[in-house]
């Protein structure tokens, strides 16, 4: 059997481009669009999300035959939480000045739609390790679009990516001037916009060259 | 009184909790189709913000600032790093508690806002503010201003967002566009008007 067709490939690939958790399914947008106006916290931000998810799923999952059904949001929220004071304490500890940049948006990670949602979905009705590939994917999949809305916004905002000059001088002496309107609150919004009308749209050319 | 002021213009309009730091935004596209549930929502997570941040103050600063401890002789003890765990809980009872109390005391009030409050417990504008709170080192008075302020800066944005999804049902979006992709441009237009208040000095 090729390695496409497993079913643990699948799990994990699927979230990443198909139904994406931001894009596709609209999920956890509050801090995909709060930590991109530099490339560096995006990427820092895309990793603690993705541990706290992978492991979350992970863990409820390993708990899952035991969890009684009525208090299940509780124990869910009590492991994130852990999870991401966790992370945010290792934040603190060795990328300091990230942390600071990030202020209120690690601990946001709790009350993010994308992982409580994975929990109950999936996590509550899979087995450990299928469970843990679904966070890591649906972790790229957030990240992916972290990503690439923090490349648009520090290059046309800044001219840079991870604080390294890209847009050389001589265009600048041309006349070129950095748009400082992506480093505000609405550049990130209408980026977001432009990204999922883009998305749709090369999803939608894909299916209809497939043979229905 | 004059700091109260700008804290509640100011999280009112230029640090709008929704349109500046992207909290609650969730619900804001979810519930934002229907000018009626917008108004809903948009009364219960003030209600809620009202109540929560204060309470979520006096828990921070009695039982998790360093040296809060002080008055049961512990001093030199440090538990800020629960507040996560700590407002994600407080919040959840308080949402609970109120729930049942509105449910006994006030049905009109609980039809109106019933539905909304089991929502509100995970939305990231509820723990978003009372962790804002916490990080600009509001004094107790700041704290109930800025709740109830950004509440009703939310409120503007959900309200006036469900009034614009109205109309745009006329308009002919681009086919990819549809749905989250449009109301993103909206929104996006939407900070834009918002930021202008920006540089108003008291």
């Amino acid at each position: 059997m090729k390695i496409t067709r497993t079913k643990a490939f699948r799990v994990f690939f699927t979230p990443i481009w198909e139904s994406n958790p931001v894009s596709g399914q609209i999920l956890g947008i509050c801090s995909a669009l709060a930590v991109t106006v530099q490339l560096k916290t995006a990427i820092v931000m895309s990793l603690a999300l993705t541990f706290v998810l992978a492991f979350s799923n992970f863990s409820i999952s390993l708990m899952r035959n035991y969890i009684p059904r009525n208090i299940r949001i509780i124990i869910e929220l009590t492991v994130i939480a852990t999870l991401v004071i966790f992370a945010d304490q290792v934040l603190r500890a060795f990328l300091y000045n990230i942390s600071k940049q990030l202020s209120i948006f690690v601990g946001l990670i709790i009350t993010n739609c994308i992982i409580l949602g994975r929990a109950e979905t999936y996590a509550l009705g899979n087995p450990p390790f299928l469970s843990l590939l679904d966070g890591l994917g649906n972790g790229l999949g957030y990240s992916q679009i972290l990503i690439t809305v923090a490349i648009l916004r520090e290059l046309f905002g800044a001219g840079k990516l991870l604080g390294y000059q890209v847009i050389p001088a001589s265009l600048y002496a041309a006349g070129y001037e950095n748009m400082g309107f992506m480093v505000l609150a609405p550049g990130a919004f209408i980026a977001i916009g432009l990204i999922v009308w883009l998305q749709k749209t090369v999803a939608k050319e894909e299916n209809d060259g497939k043979p229905h | 009184m004059e700091n109260l002021i700008s804290i509640f213009l100011n999280s009112l309009f230029v640090g709008n909790i929704l349109l500046a730091y992207f909290l609650g935004m969730c619900s804001f596209l979810a519930i934002s189709k229907n000018l009626d549930t917008a108004t809903g929502l948009g009364f219960a997570v003030t209600f809620v913000l009202a109540i929560t941040t204060p309470a979520n103050w006096l828990v921070y600063h009695y039982l998790l600032a360093p040296g809060a401890l002080s008055w049961a002789g512990l001093p030199t003890i440090d538990l800020s790093f629960l507040k996560f765990i700590t407002f994600i809980a407080v919040i959840a009872a308080i949402v609970q508690a109120l729930e049942m109390i509105i449910d006994r005391y006030s049905p009109p009030l609980y039809t109106a806002l019933g539905v909304f409050l089991p929502l509100i417990a995970v939305n990231c504008a509820i723990l978003g503010v009372s962790l804002f709170m916490v990080e600009r080192e509001y004094s107790f008075v700041e704290s109930v201003i800025f709740g109830a302020s950004s509440g009703i800066g939310w409120t503007l944005a959900i309200v006036t967002m469900a009034g614009i999804r109205q109309k745009l049902r006329y308009a002919r979006v681009p086919k990819g566009l549809e749905g989250f992709g449009i109301s993103m441009i909206i929104a996006g237009l939407m900070a834009m008007s918002f930021m202008l208040f920006s540089g108003i000095t008291l």
